[in-house]
This record gives structure tokens, sequence and C-alpha cells, in this order.
């Protein structure tokens, strides 16, 4: 039984960090725009470079 | 004004119709920057909407024009900040919910240890391990519902969160009781999965709830805040609300005017689409009632004022706006009816549980666990996400096909809508003037291009709408005759563009249309009409409405004749030289007599009616103030949307009373097995989660709703 010393707090560790992850990605806008995540990948962003002096 | 630091960007939100790729993106987010005074747009494509950061002041005008250039159309979008409060809320009601997702996953898990079998010191471990766990969560994540039983029980009402708060707490005291003297029953994941599912019902609700707050506040911010006041003989800026009856006040060409009054000196035209509905210009001489809020088109005219600030026509139909909202707010949704009766129902049963029990002899301690697992098995799990479920689903649906929900409460008011009250300008028609009768000629179409695109005039814009694509002629000396129009040498040739007798030809005799002409100083002109346009399936949609038991008919504040040709092109009754008043009363009068009006409408003067109606919507081309007032936005160029709303909406109530109708069989099999005494944490946990499950894959049927 000593192997759930280990685990349970593996477990709760793994938990915790994908809860710290949804804190942070709602913090940071990440859900603001769903359907516009989707096409924006889709941007190519090279032709936004300033041409080079 | 030479301030140091030049000030801030604001951001003001654009709702754009036909974004849909990555292209249109790209296209706005990198064109609009390019519009001097615009500093960056950021698209939601979501939520079909696009911030825009510009320097303040920036008219709203040139905004729109860098959307044209970019090939879309966006009208100001209104009612919402960028960060509002509301949102706020949804996202403190999500970081609760996902506190609570944590420690249900978590307490489950050593829960089914639990009820697998595991005993002694083991099963002693995971319930430490599950309050450890629990108690904190249900701090944090119970505290939407504590407030808002509190705030109930502070005025001496009942209402669904007291049930539920007095369950999670006694839950959790007893199962933190039976933890501590070494018990068999921890109800701490029962107590967790409650807050979970009730807070899934919360977070959807959140997300449905009334965003109009500010229709008032846009309406005044139509109103200018300084106006030039002439004072023995001198000029002088003063502010709108010092305006007193008698002041002389100048108002220059394309301004605003400030205050109800009649023009003195001057001719000019005025566009009074913000106040009236009418989408042409009309024409004022001395002696002419000017209304606040309208524009002033073609030159300076001097007007005395007539009524101070707080008398004027805008202010009355924001005054009668709030009355109207006022009566808006009795609604109750349907979900509170349902909680009115739900509340006591729970608390007599929890109760007589306890009472039986304890009179039975089984002891205080057992009557207890009886009672609690009474009210975790009867806490509206399934009841408090029947609704909301399903409504953001319905809106989400509709959302997708162009039409946006902005009211918590639209959906149910929408299905029980038994009749349809059209306004004409900008709801029937498009609220847009299309030039007909253009020269075909490629010289003359040129000249005609090039004479329009440089001046503000609604029918100049108009046809520079019309003629776009075509090359503009070179043309010198190009004067815009306040008034009268504009005119321009081509090749030693004046061309003159605008009024008839100015250009030289005579004006036909139409009572509904607006003209223009065209041509040559001495040569021959032709005549250019300007007419409002029907929206293409406006008769197909209303003849709909009528399939679906929703009579329609038209209120305008337009003249006779304009109305009369769109109610009979439509099919459809229609009343002329409607005030907003009259509109509103007209709503109040119909619902007196028992009816639920649907009012579709666009424009401030449809505000009151918009807002004492029943229910309401507006196409996203409407003024901010018919966006705020409206309970639904639709958009594009159709009329089909009205029909599709009302066939979503009663989709989603009989999925909701679906939902309901399961909930409650839920409740009748659950809950005489609780009051026996027969449910342990394993049943509640099946029959809450089992239950929930059932009611959000109903619901999810609705993602087809508006097809």
């Amino acid at each position: 039984m000593t192997v759930l010393a280990t685990l349970i707090p593996i477990a709760l560790g793994l938990g915790l960090l994908g809860l710290a992850a949804f804190f942070w990605a709602m913090k940071h806008g990440q859900f603001e725009d769903l359907d516009g995540a989707s096409m924006r990948i889709l941007i190519d962003e090279d032709d936004e470079l300033p041409p080079t002096v | 004004m030479t301030a140091p630091h030049p000030p801030g960007p604001v951001q003001s939100l654009y709702a754009v119709e036909g974004m849909r790729c990555a292209a249109c993106i790209a296209r706005i987010e990198r064109g609009l920057p390019e519009t001097p005074g615009i500093e960056a747009a950021r698209v939601n494509l979501s939520a079909r909407r696009v911030r825009v950061d510009h320097v303040p002041g920036l008219d709203e005008a040139i905004i729109i024009e860098a959307f044209k250039g970019v090939g879309f159309d966006a009208h100001p979008y209104a009612g919402e900040e960028v960060e509002s409060a509301k949102s706020a809320e949804t996202k403190a009601l999500l970081k609760s919910f996902a506190v609570a997702g944590f420690a249900t996953m978590n307490i489950m898990l050593l829960s089914v240890s639990v009820w697998s079998g595991a005993g002694g010191i083991t099963r002693e471990l995971f319930h430490w391990l599950s309050a450890i766990i629990a108690i904190p969560t249900v701090l944090y994540s119970g505290q939407p519902f504590f407030r808002s039983a509190l705030a109930a029980l502070r005025n001496r009402r009942t209402n669904m969160d007291v049930p539920i708060s007095i369950g999670v707490i006694l839950a959790t005291a007893m199962s933190l009781y039976e933890t501590v003297t070494g018990g068999a029953h921890a109800y701490f994941d029962g107590a967790v999965m409650l807050l979970f599912f009730l807070l899934a019902g919360r977070v959807a609700d959140s997300m449905m709830r009334a965003r109009a707050e500010g229709a008032v506040t846009a309406l005044m911010k139509r109103l200018p805040r300084e106006a030039t006041v002439i004072e023995n003989g001198q000029q002088v800026r003063r502010p709108v609300a010092m305006l007193l009856p008698g002041d002389r006040v100048l108002v220059a060409a394309g301004e605003r005017i400030p205050a109800d009054g009649t023009l003195v000196e001057g001719h000019s035209e005025v566009d009074r689409s913000l106040v009236t509905g009418e989408s042409l210009p009309e024409t004022v001489d001395a002696g002419a009632e000017l209304l606040a809020g309208t524009v002033n088109l073609a030159a300076p005219v001097t007007m005395e004022v007539t009524a101070p600030a707080e008398a004027s026509a805008i202010s009355e139909i924001a005054k009668l706006m709030e009355r109207a909202s006022e009566s808006r707010s009795d609604y109750v949704r349907i979900a509170d009816r349902a909680a009115r009766l739900y509340a006591p129902a729970v608390h007599t049963l929890a109760l007589a549980a306890f009472v039986g029990w304890m009179i039975a002899g089984v002891g205080w301690h057992q009557s207890m666990l009886i009672a609690i697992a009474v009210l975790i098995i009867t806490c509206p799990c399934a009841l408090g996400l029947a609704v909301p479920v399903a409504q953001v689903v319905a809106a989400n649906a509709l959302m997708k096909a162009g039409i946006l929900v902005r009211e918590g409460s639209a959906l149910e008011r929408l299905a029980e809508a038994d009749e349809v009250l059209f306004d004409k300008t900008g709801t029937i028609t498009l609220g847009r003037i299309d030039a007909e009768g253009l020269p075909t000629s490629p010289e003359r179409r040129a000249v005609l291009a090039a004479l329009a695109g440089a001046s503000r005039h609604p029918l100049s814009r108009a046809v520079t709408c019309a003629l776009e694509g075509t090359a503009q002629a070179d043309v010198d000396g190009l004067a815009e005759q306040p008034g009268l129009g504009i005119e321009a040498s081509v090749e030693g040739t004046r061309w003159r563009f605008g009024r008839p007798d100015w250009v030289g030809t005579e004006a036909p005799d139409h009572a509904t249309k607006a003209l223009a002409a065209f041509g040559p100083v001495g040569g021959e002109a032709s005549i250019i009409l300007f007419d409002d346009h029907l929206r293409p399936d406006a008769a197909a949609a209303v003849a709909e409405l009528e399939a679906l038991g929703l009579p329609a008919s038209m209120v305008s504040g337009d003249h006779e004749a304009a109305v009369a040709a769109v109610a009979n092109a439509v099919g459809i009754e229609g009343r002329a030289r409607v005030s907003p008043e009259e509109k509103a009363a007209r709503i109040e009068q119909a619902e007196a007599d028992g009816r639920k009006l649907l009012m579709v409408g666009d424009g401030l003067n449809d505000g009151p009616a918009l807002k004492r109606a029943h229910v309401s919507m507006a196409p996203s081309s409407a003024s901010d103030v018919g966006q705020t007032a409206a309970d639904y936005l639709f958009f594009g160029e159709s009329l089909s949307p009205v029909p599709r709303a009302v066939r979503a909406a009663r989709r989603t109530m009989k999925v909701i009373r679906q939902n309901f109708g399961m909930a409650i069989t839920y409740n009748i099999v659950a809950v005489p097995l609780a009051l026996m005494g027969k449910v342990t944490p394993l049943v509640a946990a099946i029959a809450m989660s089992g239950s929930s499950l059932i009611v959000v894959a109903n619901s999810l049927r609705l993602a087809r709703a508006a097809k």
C-alpha cells in the first residue's frame, strides 16, 4: 500500500497542473475567439514583414 | 488644444458581416490600420465582431469606410463594453466550475475505491484526502450559491440556491463528522459533484444573461455636447445642457443639431433617419422644425432653440425607453418560476424525512443522514441544467445562422410571441438608398463618379456606391454649392450633379422618391432616382411568419405613399406617420389585450417599441439604440432570420419542457428511495450524474435548431 503514498500525490499534482493551465489560459484570453484560432493558423505571417533595407 | 501627449487610443466594437475565413481576418487586421487614425484591429470570429483601436474622436463613418475599403460591411456594435462586468462574471463562474471539476474527478477517484471495498485505514485515509480537497472547493466554488441564498434570505424570500446551499453545507459538515469518527459513508463526492453540475448550468446561464443596459446612454451619446451660440453678434461655444429656448445657434454643415428648434436663417437638407426612420434627406427652409440629434447636411444654418435639452424629442424617447424597460423586467423566467415551486417542496420533504425517522426512533444521526440524502437527491442538478444548456446550444446554433441572441430570456419570450409588428425603413426595406437611372455611357459615368465621389451628401454616397469600380474623370474647379449640388469642369465643359432646376431640367412628379439630375450646363441632363429597396425575401418571410401563426403588420414614421408602396409589395397592412410614442402605445394596447408582440425594428424611433414589446429583433445595421434595445440581432440582407428565430425558439422551449419532464421523472423515482433511507453515496452519485447527462444530451439536439 506504500505505492499509494507516491501515486496519490502524483495524481493530485497532475490534476492541479491541469487546473493551473486552465486558469492561465483563461487569464490570457485563449477562449475569447475559438473559431478564429482555427483560421488564424492559415494566415501567412511572412508577407507582413517589412521589406529589408 | 495642444496636449503635450496625444491621448491614448480608444476601443470600439463593430459587428461585421461575411467574415468566414482566414483571408478575411488577415484582410481586416492588416487593411484597417492603413487608414490614418486606426491603430489596430482585432477580429473575433466567434462573435463576428471586430475591436478597433483608434484615436479618440475618429468619426464612425471613417471606420466604416475603412471596412468597406477591405470589402466588409460593418456597423457599430453598441451595448457591450470591450471588458464588461458581465464577461467578468462569466470568467469568475468558469473558474469556480474548473475548480469544482478538478475536485469532483479526484474525489470520485477516491470514492470509487471506497465503494469497491477499501476498508479500515485505507478508507479513513481516502476520506481524509477527500475532505482536504472538498472543503476548500466548497468554500471557493460554492460562493455564487451561498451569496445568492443569503441575499434571498435577507429579503425573507427563498430561491433555488437556498436548498442547494443548505444541502452542500450540511453534506460537507456531516461527511466531515463521519470522517472524524471513522464512519462508513462520506458524501464529499456528492456535495462537490452537485456544485460541479450546478456551476455548469450557471456558466451557461451567465453566457446568456442580459447585456443590454446602455440603450439610453447610447441614445444620449447622439447629442453633441457643445453648441455654437450667437450672443450679441459673437459666436460662443456653450454646453448643450445650458441652451435655453430663444437662444440662436449656428449649426455648420455636417454637424448634428444640438436641440429642438426652428430654422431662422439658411437653406439646407437634414438627415432625420435617426429620429424618424426616414432614409432620404429632407429639405428645410426658414421656419422648418429641426429635431435634436438629426444631421444638418448641406449648408450652415442658424436656428432658434424652442425646447431645453431635457425636453427635446430625443430625450422624450429616452424617457419612454426607461419606462418600457422597467415593465420588461417584470418578466419571470421559466427557471425561476420552476424554482418558486420547487424550493419549498424540497425543504418540506427533507424536514419531513428527518422528523419522520426521528419519530420512527432511528436516532438523530441516522435521521440526519437520510435528510441530507433527500436534499442531495432532490437538488436540482438536472433542473439547473435543463434551461441554460438548452438555451446556450440554441443560441450558438442561431449565431452560426447569423442571429445573435442578446438576452437570457429572449428565447422563452420569442416562443410565446403571437403577432409581429414591423418597422419599415431599414427593417422591411434595406434602409439604404440605391440609385437608379444612372447614365450608361462610360464618359458620363466617369464624370459622375468624380462629382459624387467629392461629396459626402447621402445621395452622392449612394451614387458612389453604385458606380464603384468606375474610373473617375479628371476634373477641375470642383465646387459644392450648399443646397444645390456639386459642379466641376471637364475639358472645358461645366458638369453639374444636384437639384434638377439647378442642373437645368424639370423634375418628374414622383411623390415617394428622391431624385437628382446630372448633366452638362446647357446640355442634356438626365434624372437619377433614389429609392430604398425591399429586403429581397421580405414577402416570403412574412408569409412564413403567418404560417407559423404570427400575423404581421407594419408601422412607420414615414409618409402614407411610401408606407403603402412597401405594405402592398409585401402583402401586409401598414400604418403611416406613427410617432415613437404611438408605436410603444400601440404595443402596450395589444399586450393589454393579452397578445404577445414581436417587434422588428431598427431606428432610434423604434427604441421604445423594441423595449416595450414582449420580444424584439433588430437588423445588425440598426442604430446603436435599436441594437441595445432589441433582444435579437440578425445579420445580412435577408428577412428570413425572423421566422427562423421563431422556429428555433419554439424548438428550444419544447426541449426545455422535455428536460423538465425528465428531471421530474428522475425525482419521482429517486425521492422515495431517499426517503426510505436507501440512498448511499454511490446511488446518489449515479442518480445525479445520470440525470444530468441525459438532460445535457437532450439539449445538444438543439445544435441543429436554426436549420
